[in-house]
């Protein structure tokens, strides 16, 4: 706002100046303090041993993927690959199930609409990890104790909320009017869906899918409690860490942090709106 | 549209008054499986044994057991919340202030701000694992300055590992508030600056008048989703500090995994499940429902 005025005396100018100087120096202030572990993380988790215990190499010059493979073969590499197929099935249930409500929410009034809407915002603040410790016992008697699936089911629970919510708010955005001209043009309800509404949402949903990863990728307690050996990426970690070396747990942090710099930069722009929507 | 009455519906409009209801119905359904149906469960895995008695046997375990930390897990998970979620707010209210300004690079400098939101706790607390370790970078910065003569020992040591659990929630979770209050932020119109530029408001009355009582409303939702997510502090503790501090979720996994006790890990969960919905309702109560509805 004030630098759209235009500045006429001596005064204005400094004032001017001094405001973009303070500004600049916080956002510097912010963005360090939130940029810095990471990159110290990553840098300390592949330097040197003997660079580390060296109190005056603050950054270290020399590097080792030693430990990053040590872990990975520990079973590092098998838990990112069952973290990703856990995400990739709770996306697939959660969409599967929350779309048609999303859609039913954005499309259509009926009575109890607002009160079931309400409910399922109360529901994305439920804490989850309580469904944790009885789930495990229904999950022994379906057999489903230990297995991807079953932690994908419990993820699904906690993801649907916010997939009915984000998946609502984006089919709302899309115009009804395109949908009823293609009905009246002689396609289905469904087929105006499929054809005409999902092409254009779809960007969206793709975000959304993004963020259903990201919710699952980092669940611990319920994938820590339904697994014992096939466990996902943040499960191991956890277990591993109690009694292992402090360099392994440095690349446990450096395996955990790679997606998600990768995550943002990918889809950074409609992560934020995703989170504004959710969290609203 | 207008129908008289003994006119014929036609079928696709009778039909379409279910259709919302057959679009909710396998959300209803999953949530009453895999929500409703576990907490009974918990119920009945807490309060009753394998033969189906009612039993005192994991209350007794949790509040008079010379093992158990329940008094201490309470305390340290609402002191946890009592003195994360100011620090979070007054950071993240001031950050968007931040943002709302116009500066070059604010793109690459609001996704660097939201990085921690992708990351899972557990990551968080091995991330500040690595920067507050003896060896650590903090410590070696601080040594090579001259600030300090001896590394600080964070770890081993309960009032530090408190205060790096701290130091950790706040860096990991002011994202969350901040996304909330600056989504709150970017809705308020730009006609309202300018009407107060125009009565010649100063830049204390703008945020005094206009941003905060607007923005209320976010500030709120904010505080309530916070709150009830320090209920659940885990990741974070379970790696900086173990069982030197006790939390409700870190008790519960304990039972589950070590003790292998499920009645008490069920009990646990019960008690995080209560407090979260109980501090919801007085929340909600207090500020009334209104923005949980709005914009939804």
């Amino acid at each position: 706002m004030s630098n759209e005025k235009i500045l006429t005396s001596r005064g204005d100018i400094i004032r001017y100046y001094t405001y973009r100087i303070i500004l600049a120096g916080l956002v510097i202030i912010a963005v360090v303090w939130i940029a810095l572990p990471f990159i110290m993380t990553i840098l300390y988790a592949l330097a040197d041993p003997a660079q580390y215990y060296d109190p005056h190499v603050i950054i270290p010059t020399s590097y080792t993927l030693k430990h990053v493979n040590q872990l990975l073969i520990l079973g590092a590499y098998q838990a990112t690959i069952n973290s990703v197929i856990v995400a990739l099935i709770t996306i697939g249930f959660s969409f599967l199930i929350g779309l048609p409500a999303g859609y039913a929410f954005a499309r259509y009034r009926f009575r109890g609409k607002d009160s079931l809407k309400l409910f399922i915002v109360a529901l994305r603040m439920f804490p989850m990890m309580v469904i944790a410790v009885p789930l495990l016992v229904l999950y022994f008697k379906l057999g489903l104790a230990d297995t991807l699936v079953g932690i994908g089911l419990a993820h699904t629970s906690m993801a649907l909320p916010f997939v009915i919510l984000i998946t609502s708010s984006i089919i709302a955005g899309v115009r009804v009017d395109y949908e009823e001209a293609a009905m009246v043009f002689g396609l289905s309800r469904i087929g105006a869906f499929f054809r005409v509404t999902l092409p254009l949402a779809l960007p969206g949903l793709t975000a959304a899918a993004i963020f259903t990863f990201i919710m699952s990728w980092n669940e611990v307690f319920i994938a820590a409690v339904l697994s014992f050996q096939n466990r996902t990426l943040p499960a191991f970690i956890l277990n591993l860490i109690a009694g292992s070396t402090d360099f392994i747990k440095f690349a446990g942090a450096f395996i955990m942090v790679i997606p998600a710099l990768i995550f943002v930069f990918i889809a950074g722009k409609y992560l934020v709106r995703m989170w504004g929507i959710t969290l609203k | 549209m207008t129908r008289k009455s003994g006119e014929s519906i036609p079928l696709s409009i009778k039909i379409s008054n279910y259709v919302p209801y057959l679009l909710l119905l396998p959300t209803l359904a999953y949530m009453l499986f895999f929500i409703g149906y576990p907490l009974v469960e918990g119920v009945a895995l807490a309060f009753f044994d394998e033969q189906g008695h009612f039993t005192w046997a994991n209350v007794n375990y949790l509040l008079y057991d010379p093992g158990s930390l329940f008094w201490d897990a309470l305390k340290y998970t609402i002191l946890l919340a009592a003195v994360i979620i100011p620090i979070q707010v007054s950071v993240a209210f001031g950050l968007a202030l931040l943002f709302n300004a116009k500066f070059p690079g604010k793109n690459l400098a609001l996704y660097t701000v939201i990085l921690p939101l992708t990351i899972s706790d557990v990551a968080a607390g091995l991330i500040w694992y690595v920067m507050l370790g003896q060896y650590g970078f903090f410590n070696k910065l601080l040594m090579d300055l001259g600030v300090i003569s001896h590394p600080i020992i964070f770890f081993g040591i309960k009032n530090m590992e408190f205060l790096a659990i701290v130091m950790t929630e706040v860096w990991r979770a002011t994202a969350i508030v901040f996304v909330i209050i600056f989504a709150g932020l970017q809705m308020i119109s730009h006609e309202y600056y300018e009407a107060a530029e125009v009565f010649g408001a100063t830049t204390w009355q703008r945020f005094r008048y206009i941003i905060f009582p607007l923005l209320l409303p976010s500030l709120q939702a904010a505080l309530i989703i916070r709150t009830l997510f320090a209920f659940q502090i885990f990741g974070v503790v379970w790696t900086l500090a173990g069982r030197d501090i006790p939390v409700l979720a870190g008790e519960a996994y304990y039972a589950q995994t070590t003790l292998l006790r499920p009645g008490v890990a069920a009990l646990y969960a019960l008690i995080i499940a209560a407090l979260s919905v109980s501090v919801g309702a007085i929340y909600i109560k207090f500020f009334k429902a209104k923005y949980l509805e709005a914009g939804m």
